[in-house]
């Protein structure tokens, strides 16, 4: 790693501390080389009313997607975007957004696809940087150009596709979504379909834990043993289990794949970001509808 | 259509993607303030249910038949606020009759569906159709 970790106690019981970073260590370490810090928001103009010193903004929505194909940009078009937003292959990155991180931690799960080794997320994002009346800056930063190598995309490891899904069938699964979306109660809203599946309902054995439990009333991650309580007690999750989790398009999961792998320690942990746009409107899989996860059918 | 509309839509093509979005958010920046008389009447406004940041609307049609609108989004959520302001300012004023011909599909056709999500351009596709609806209700009796 370049840069040394944050050595803050509120983060020692997690699996991977080095993975968090805090709001009072990064104000510290601002302008630090080697350093680089990326905002990577819902919002896609919240940036540009105002943003931490020095930070790099990425465009989850049209700069990690393929423009075309439903995918995430290639080796070199990832080198491309790295290479003009000045980060180099062993920079440390530390990625902060609105919404609990929301996006944040898909981003960090796209740069995770890639393979960039020290990928850190600021504890608790926008909400507790402001909440500490730090300052934002519009100016734009200037970084230099970096040649960011070409890596191939690791599809495998930290990624699920549908088919991997159905195989996948009675071993562990997660759905964050929202309890209305998990039970298929809410497909759409009347006259104004959202993000379109064209049925509602989850996978059969997924459990349901809305991403946002993992997270405090100040934006930060929750402690261990509560974050434990959840996803192990509750849900019944094993840190040796193979797990896949999705949502919608798969960003609220990626914010669990973090926690699950990160911060828990589980070390074959999947997103499928086919999520339920893909499953919903996929031809015969099987589907569950209501508060339980359900039976897994054979298939 | 609308001549504030029309003008809004020229002014968003004649730019490329990434000034878009910086003209998205001077429309952000112009929301105007709801009406001090509106301040203490929360039942008067709508809530836009299909945008995720919590956005209100509340239209009023004048004697002479001219619509006024009123947004009210949160600074944090600048797209949801741009969405709002170009159309309070392109619909503001325009007769009941104008307002109910603002073709549907007007979000789509500002240049933004490159540079902004599919769900954000339907929370504004939301907001128009619940205005048009909202000013329908209004003129009916």
């Amino acid at each position: 790693m370049t840069i040394q970790p944050d050595s803050s106690p509120a983060f020692a019981d997690f699996a991977h501390p080095e993975r968090l970073v805090s709001t009072d260590w990064l104000a510290g370490q601002l302008g630090t080389p080697g350093l680089v810090v990326v905002e990577s928001d819902e919002d896609v103009l919240l940036y540009e009313t105002g943003h931490i010193e020095g930070a790099v903004k990425v465009d989850w929505h049209t700069e990690l997607n393929d423009p075309v194909t439903r995918d995430y940009v290639d080796g070199e078009a990832f080198a491309a975007l790295l290479s003009e937003k000045g980060i180099a292959r062993d920079d440390t990155v530390v990625i902060y957004g609105d919404k609990n991180n929301w996006w944040a931690a898909y981003a960090l799960w796209v740069f995770t696809l890639f393979g960039h080794a020290d990928v850190r997320l600021l504890d608790g994002g926008r909400a507790r940087w402001e909440a500490e009346g730090r300052p934002y800056t519009t100016a734009l930063p200037a970084r230099p150009r970096t040649e960011y190598p070409v890596i191939d995309r690791d599809d495998r490891t930290v990624r699920a596709f549908k088919d991997e899904v159905l195989a996948h069938l009675g071993k562990s699964m997660i759905d964050v979504r929202s309890p209305e979306e998990y039970s298929g109660e809410r497909t759409h809203m009347p006259n104004y379909p959202e993000e379109g599946a064209l049925r509602g309902g989850h996978i059969p054995g997924a459990k349901s834990v809305p991403w946002a439990r993992a997270v405090a009333e100040d934006g930060t991650f929750k402690p261990r043993a509560e974050l434990e309580k959840i996803y192990l007690d509750d849900a019944g999750l094993g840190a040796n289990d193979e797990v896949i989790a999705y949502c919608r398009i798969g960003e609220r999961s990626a914010h669990t794949w973090f926690v699950l792998t990160h911060l828990l320690g589980f070390d074959n942990v999947r997103n499928y970001d086919g999520s339920w746009t893909e499953w919903g409107s996929a031809v015969r899989v099987p589907i569950v509808r209501g508060t339980e996860p359900g039976l897994v059918p054979a298939l | 259509m609308s001549g504030a509309l029309d003008e809004i839509r020229e002014e968003f093509l004649a730019i490329e993607q990434r000034e878009r979005l910086q003209l998205l958010l001077e429309f952000s920046n112009e929301l105007p303030a709801l009406p001090e008389r509106y301040v203490d009447h929360p039942d008067l406004l709508e809530r836009v249910e299909e945008c995720q940041s919590p956005v209100f609307i509340f239209t009023e049609v004048d004697d002479d038949s001219r619509v006024h609108l009123h947004v009210t989004a949160p600074r944090e959520a600048p797209t949801t606020r741009g969405f709002a302001s170009i159309l309070a300012q392109g619909l503001d004023g325009l007769r009941v009759d104008e307002v109910l011909a603002v073709p549907d599909d007007y979000p789509l056709t500002i240049g933004l569906t490159d540079a902004v999500s599919p769900l954000r351009l339907r929370g504004m596709t939301a907001m128009l159709g619940r205005i048009k609806r909202q000013v329908r209700e209004k003129t009916a009796a």
